[in-house]
């Protein structure tokens, strides 16, 4: 009787002692992955501070791109970028938030329903370029918009109302389901619960993945070359229905020069870029923090 | 049920399904207006699920169907031209889990009295608001807060806020559905305690898990069985006054229950 | 208080019990009068009060029990309701020493009584005063009193013991008063016991107090050989 259990024991004792070798092997492996990615990308972010720090001038914001790199500026791509961002948004947020709480709330559970969830699930995942081509088909030829601004802002809307329709439901999901029961016991009926109850707490979160749809589209590159935004634009926007460009397509364009200054104004381009994604981000989570309920 | 109680709520040939699977079969109650019964029985006989077919809170499952009636006031709850949001005004509801609206005491009470029309002036409406929650006996403990979130109270307090955002409405019945069982035995006491207040004013229908909190705070009680096994079905197999399930069941199945020998 | 309800229906049950004792106090005198008076329309009235008190007291253990059923009493809540069990018990028991006196009044008929009562109308006084106090000491559940009062008893023996001596001495003088004389000491006997039980609603109110069971001996041993077991 003693016999077996001290044996058992022992066999305890050095399985223990494996399984905790075991966990400490696998604590280093899984500090040293996040150390490569973080010196990866302190990295990048230096080398592209040394190179672009010095051209990083007023001059770059109120300037239009030019052939020498000391006249150069983001003027029109950054004009691009934000009117590109305010349409995309004027579209994709009404259609995404109101698809999303249409289905998480009042659609049928039924097939087709289930179809259509799948199906925006899997836009989600489905590459840039090919909201590009699509975006090419449809407004700039379809719809015969040419390479303009609101053809850019219609292909962008495709592209983040998946990303919006998926925060959006996740959103409404986290909303407690016995929140909408206390509103329903309370006689209040499904849009009046959905409207003071799952939409306004659900806000916050909403909001959040908006803000990160945005800061996807703000970088976003392939789909915009593909519909044709010009690269080379040295006047104001005059309307949606203008040629544009956008910072990361000047970006793309000052690289491929071969000058060694318009690679240093590309790094100053970058940065710019990489502080207006931040400080979104920034948004984003200041957001969370500040006003999401904890239940 | 032998002495002269009012009916408050009546059922007649219960059945309810989910989808195929019958859940509550045949039960014909008849729920006395002023008093606190009590619904007790095992896990899953289908408790719950009596109880929010009362405001017709059972709808809400999409493949929930029921058969029979419930009169409420001789009137048949289920009668198509019946709006559930009106039943559920007159039947309100508390639910196990203390779920305050995450906005401030004030509003946690004061909307419910919106949606429901409430068109009077601010003045008229704190008056309501502070009477719910005296009712609720929470007044005292919230009246210098009443901006505060409803989350930053404690849990007893939670559920009383949710009693208080119920009565606001004035119901005549208050559904309960475990309103203790996520509260510590002070909190609960304290909810039980209201409960008794609450019964000058309001019919109450409690479902409880705990038969000792069924026989403390109810006068008359249901007791609920499954009949069967492989199906599931629940139905209830007596009911009477809580001193007499206590005490002097009628039926051995309920004998062996509250004495602890059943299974 | 938390359980105010409950509260109000332990207060109630006391209150019940306190009533029940008033009644058998009651019908105590008034069976010693109505033997003093040779009252027989009295003494019916009591056997009616009789079926009162048992029904009473069966009413007072219903409730009890249907308490310890549904409210789950603990600790003083407990030891009250048992307590209010026991005295609910002794109070009618001593209503069946007044149904007794009643009884023998009725027995008696026209036979006329050996002697003027004078003792045995003072046991009772004595007795009912003791159960009185007793009663009041458990209503307000005074320790002190319910500690004092037995010792009482003593008197209520030395009545007992003085009736007891004068009876016999009739007897040996007139034989033929034996019979008589044995309902008068049946009689004193029921009040001696009264007194005796008096000291059991004392011992439950010091339960109920501190939570200690424990006889309370009435210096009573120069009696032994008087007292028999009940």
């Amino acid at each position: 009787m003693s016999a077996i259990s001290s044996l058992r024991d022992l066999t305890y004792e050095r399985q223990l002692t494996i399984r905790q070798r075991k966990g400490r092997v696998l604590e280093v492996i899984a500090f040293f992955s996040i150390l490569l990615g973080i010196a990866i990308l302190l990295t990048l972010l230096i080398d592209v501070f040394l190179d672009g720090l010095p051209w990083l001038h007023p001059r770059l914001f109120t300037e239009f791109p030019s052939r020498f790199p000391e006249k150069a500026g983001l003027r029109s791509a950054l004009q691009g970028s934000i009117w590109l961002m305010v349409f995309t948004a004027l579209m994709a947020i009404p259609i995404g938030v109101g698809a999303g709480i249409y289905l998480e709330e009042f659609a049928p559970k039924n097939r087709l329903t289930e179809f259509i969830e799948i199906n925006i699930a899997n836009l989600a995942g489905v590459p840039s370029i090919i909201y590009g081509l699509l975006g090419l088909g449809l407004f700039v030829r379809g719809l015969g918009l040419g390479r303009s601004l609101l053809a850019g802002a219609l292909t962008m809307t495709l592209l983040v109302l998946p990303i919006i329709i998926v925060t959006t439901r996740e959103a409404i999901r986290a909303v407690p389901r016995s929140i909408r029961l206390a509103a329903l016991a309370l006689g209040a009926n499904e849009w009046e619960t959905a409207r003071d109850h799952v939409l306004a707490y659900s806000m916050p979160a909403i909001l959040t993945g908006v803000i990160l749809a945005m800061s996807r589209a703000i970088g976003e590159t392939a789909p915009l070359i593909t519909i044709g935004a010009l690269t080379y634009i040295a006047f104001d926007l005059r309307g949606p229905l203008d040629i544009f460009t956008v910072l990361p397509i000047q970006i793309f364009n000052w690289v491929s020069l071969p000058q060694k200054d318009f690679q240093n104004l590309a790094a100053a381009g970058i940065i710019v870029l990489l502080a207006l994604l931040l400080s979104m981000n920034a948004i984003a989570i200041w957001l969370r923090n500040r006003l999401f309920i904890r239940w | 049920m032998n002495e002269n109680h009012q009916v408050i709520l009546e059922t007649r040939n219960l059945n309810i399904y989910y989808g195929n699977f019958q859940a509550v079969a045949n039960v014909n109650l008849q729920i006395p207006r002023h008093k606190i019964t009590a619904i007790i029985g095992p896990s899953g006989c289908g408790k719950s699920t009596l109880l929010r077919s009362f405001n017709r809170m059972n709808e809400l499952v999409p493949s929930a169907r029921t058969e029979g009636e419930i009169l409420f006031n001789n009137e048949n709850i289920y009668d198509p031209s019946i709006d559930p949001v009106e039943v559920r005004r007159r039947i309100g509801m508390v639910f196990q889990k203390p779920n305050p609206f995450p906005k401030s005491i004030y509003e946690n009470i004061a909307w419910g009295l919106r949606i429901n029309g409430f068109r009077g002036s601010k003045s008229d409406l704190d008056n309501l608001v502070e009477e719910a929650l005296r009712d609720a006996a929470l007044w005292d403990e919230v009246k210098d807060k009443l901006d505060q979130s409803g989350l930053s109270l404690s849990g007893g307090q939670q559920q009383r806020l949710c009693i208080a955002r119920t009565i606001a409405l004035r119901p005549e019945v208050i559904l309960m559905d475990e309103p203790a069982s996520a509260l510590d035995p002070i909190a609960t006491l304290r909810i039980e305690e209201l409960m008794q207040e609450l019964k000058n004013n309001y019919t109450i229908i409690i479902v409880t898990h705990n038969m000792q909190q069924a026989a403390r705070v109810s006068d008359y009680t249901a007791m609920m069985m499954l009949l069967n096994h492989e199906e599931r079905v629940g139905t209830v197999i007596e009911f009477d006054r809580t001193k007499t399930i206590f005490t002097n069941p009628k039926d051995k199945r309920t004998e062996d229950y509250v004495t602890g020998r059943f299974g | 208080m938390l359980r105010k309800t409950f509260g109000q229906e332990l207060q109630q049950l006391k209150d019940n019990t306190i009533e029940l004792g008033q009644i058998v106090q009651k019908m105590l005198l008034q069976s010693v009068d109505a033997l003093k008076n040779r009252d027989i329309e009295v003494s019916k009235q009591i056997l009616d009060l009789d079926v009162e008190v048992n029904r009473r007291r069966f009413e007072i253990e219903n409730q009890v029990l249907v308490l310890i059923a549904t409210q789950q009493p603990m600790a003083y809540d407990l030891r009250l309701l048992a307590s209010i069990l026991e005295i609910a018990g002794e109070l009618e028991r001593m209503g069946d020493y007044a149904k007794g006196i009643a009884h023998i009044n009725l027995r008696m008929g026209d036979a006329p009584l050996v002697k003027p009562l004078i003792d045995i109308p003072r046991m009772a006084d004595k007795s009912c005063d003791m159960l009185n106090r007793a009663l009041q000491a458990f209503l307000e559940e005074d320790e002190q009193a319910a500690r004092s009062i037995p010792s009482e008893d003593d008197e209520v023996d030395s009545l007992y013991l003085q009736v007891y001596r004068e009876l016999i001495t009739y007897v040996i003088q007139d034989p033929t008063t034996i019979e008589r004389a044995n309902w008068l000491l049946w009689a004193a006997h029921n009040l001696e016991r009264v007194a005796d039980r008096v000291t059991n609603i004392c011992e439950r109110t010091i339960y109920v107090v501190t939570g200690v069971m424990k006889e309370i001996n009435s210096s009573d041993d120069e009696f032994k050989t008087l007292q028999e077991e009940d």
